[in-house]
C-alpha cells in the first residue's frame, strides 16, 4: 500500500514496453535488475509522497486509508523507506543500464516529489499536467537502460503517457471534486469549474488520439498497433464527446471511498476514467505482442505516398 | 553527554511480545531484502564482465 502498487503496475508495464519494443538483444538478467530498479523508484517515489501528503490525505475519503494517514505507518518510517529504495533503484540502474538511465531514473523520482508533491500539487491546477511527466518517462529509462541512448521512439512513448495524463486524472476529479475542494488541492474543477474540466479533458483527448498513432508512422508500431491505436483512439473521443455534453462535476460531488463509485451526472466522468486505463494498457501491450508474436508488420509510408502520388 | 554506557536497565521500555515479534519479522525481511540485492548485484557484475572477459587477448 505504501508503494502505491497500482501506479507501480502502471510503471512496470510501460517499462516491459519501452525494453521490448528498443532495438537489440538484450540480456535477461540486465533487463530483470533495469525493470525492478524502475520498480522500485516508483514505489520509493509513492512511499515519499505519502510520507509529504499525509496531510491532505487524511482529508479525503480514497485516500484516508493509506498507511500514514491510517496510522499502520509512521511519516519517519515512510520517508526512510523512501529515501533508501530511492537511492538503492538508482544504484542498481547505474550499475543495470548504465549513466543515461540511471540519471533518468534519479530526475523521475526527484522530479515526482520536489516538483509535483512539494512544488505543484498545492499550488496550481497545472499540476498533473506537468507532474505527469514524472509517470510518463519509464519507458525511455528502460529504453536507455538498454540501448544506451534515447532516440524518437522512446520520446514518443512518453509524450503518449504525459498527454494521456491530464484526461485520465480529470476524469476522476470531476466526480471526486469535493474530496479535492475539502483537502485544499486546486484541482482544475475546484479552480476552473467543471464545464472547463470537461473543455480541457476534450482537448487533451483530440490531442491524444492522434499521438497515440505516430508509432505507427516511425515503425515502432506496426499494423496490429495501428488498429489498436485507431479503434481505441476513436472509442476515447467518443467518451471524451460524452464527458463534455454530460453535467459530470455539476454540483456538490462528494469524494467516494471506491475508486469508481459513482454519484449521479458522473458516470460519463467515471466510464472515461476507467476506460483511459484499458486504452493505455491495450496501446502498449500492442507494441510488447507485436514483437513478442513477430507480427510488428511495419507500415511501409513511403511506398504508400509514392503508390498515391503515381495514381 | 554520553550514549549507550549509561542506559539503565530500569530505562527501558520493554517490547510487548508483539513489538517483539514485528522486530523480527523486519529484521528478516532486511536481511532477505540485502541478500537479494547482493545477489542482484553480483549476477548484473557477472553479466557486465561477460562479454568483455571472454573477448579479451590472451
Amino acid at each position: 500500500m505504501l508503494m502505491k502498487p497500482r501506479v507501480m503496475s502502471l510503471v512496470i508495464f510501460t517499462g516491459v514496453a519501452g525494453w521490448i519494443v528498443a532495438p537489440g538483444a538484450g540480456d535477461p538478467v540486465l533487463a530483470f535488475a533495469a525493470l525492478l530498479a524502475i520498480a522500485c523508484g516508483a514505489g520509493a517515489a509513492g512511499a515519499l509522497n505519502m510520507w509529504f501528503d499525509a496531510d491532505i490525505d487524511a482529508q479525503m475519503r480514497r485516500t484516508k486509508n493509506r498507511p500514514v494517514p491510517s496510522g499502520r505507518v509512521s511519516a519517519e518510517e515512510a520517508l526512510t523507506l523512501g529515501v533508501w529504495v530511492s537511492v538503492l533503484s538508482v544504484a542498481v540502474m547505474a550499475l543495470a543500464g548504465g549513466a543515461l538511465a540511471a540519471g533518468l531514473l534519479a530526475f523521475t523520482i526527484l522530479f515526482y516529489i520536489l516538483v509535483y508533491t512539494m512544488w505543484l500539487k498545492r499550488r496550481t491546477p497545472h499540476n498533473i499536467v506537468i507532474g505527469g511527466l514524472a509517470g510518463a518517462l519509464p519507458p525511455a529509462v528502460a529504453w536507455a537502460a538498454k540501448t544506451g541512448g534515447l532516440t524518437i521512439d522512446p520520446l514518443i512513448l512518453v509524450a503518449i503517457i504525459f498527454i494521456w495524463t491530464p484526461p485520465h486524472f480529470w476524469a476522476l476529479s470531476l466526480y471526486q471534486k469535493g474530496d479535492y475542494a475539502t483537502a485544499g488541492v486546486p484541482m482544475l474543477p475546484v479552480t476552473h469549474g467543471a464545464a472547463e474540466t470537461r473543455r480541457q479533458i476534450l482537448w487533451y483527448s483530440m490531442a491524444l488520439v492522434p499521438l497515440a498513432l505516430t508509432p505507427a508512422l516511425t515503425g515502432l508500431g506496426g499494423l496490429v498497433y495501428l488498429g489498436v491505436s485507431a479503434a481505441l483512439g476513436a472509442l476515447f473521443l467518443l467518451l471524451a464527446f460524452k464527458v463534455a455534453g454530460s453535467r459530470a462535476g455539476d454540483g456538490d460531488v462528494v469524494g467516494q471511498v471506491d475508486l469508481y463509485a459513482v454519484a449521479a451526472g458522473g458516470k460519463a466522468a467515471r466510464n472515461l476514467f476507467a476506460f483511459s486505463i484499458g486504452y493505455l494498457f491495450c496501446l502498449f501491450a500492442a507494441l510488447i505482442m507485436e514483437r513478442l508474436a513477430g507480427v510488428h508488420w511495419v507500415v511501409d509510408w513511403q511506398a504508400l505516398l509514392a503508390f498515391g502520388a503515381t495514381q | 553527554m554520553s550514549v549507550g554506557r549509561d542506559i539503565r536497565p530500569e530505562d527501558v521500555i520493554p517490547l510487548t511480545a508483539e513489538q517483539a515479534a514485528a522486530r523480527r519479522k523486519r529484521n528478516i525481511m532486511l536481511a532477505l531484502l540485502l541478500a537479494g540485492l547482493m545477489v542482484l548485484i553480483f549476477l548484473i557484475s557477472l553479466t557486465q564482465m561477460k562479454a568483455g572477459l571472454f573477448q579479451r587477448p590472451l
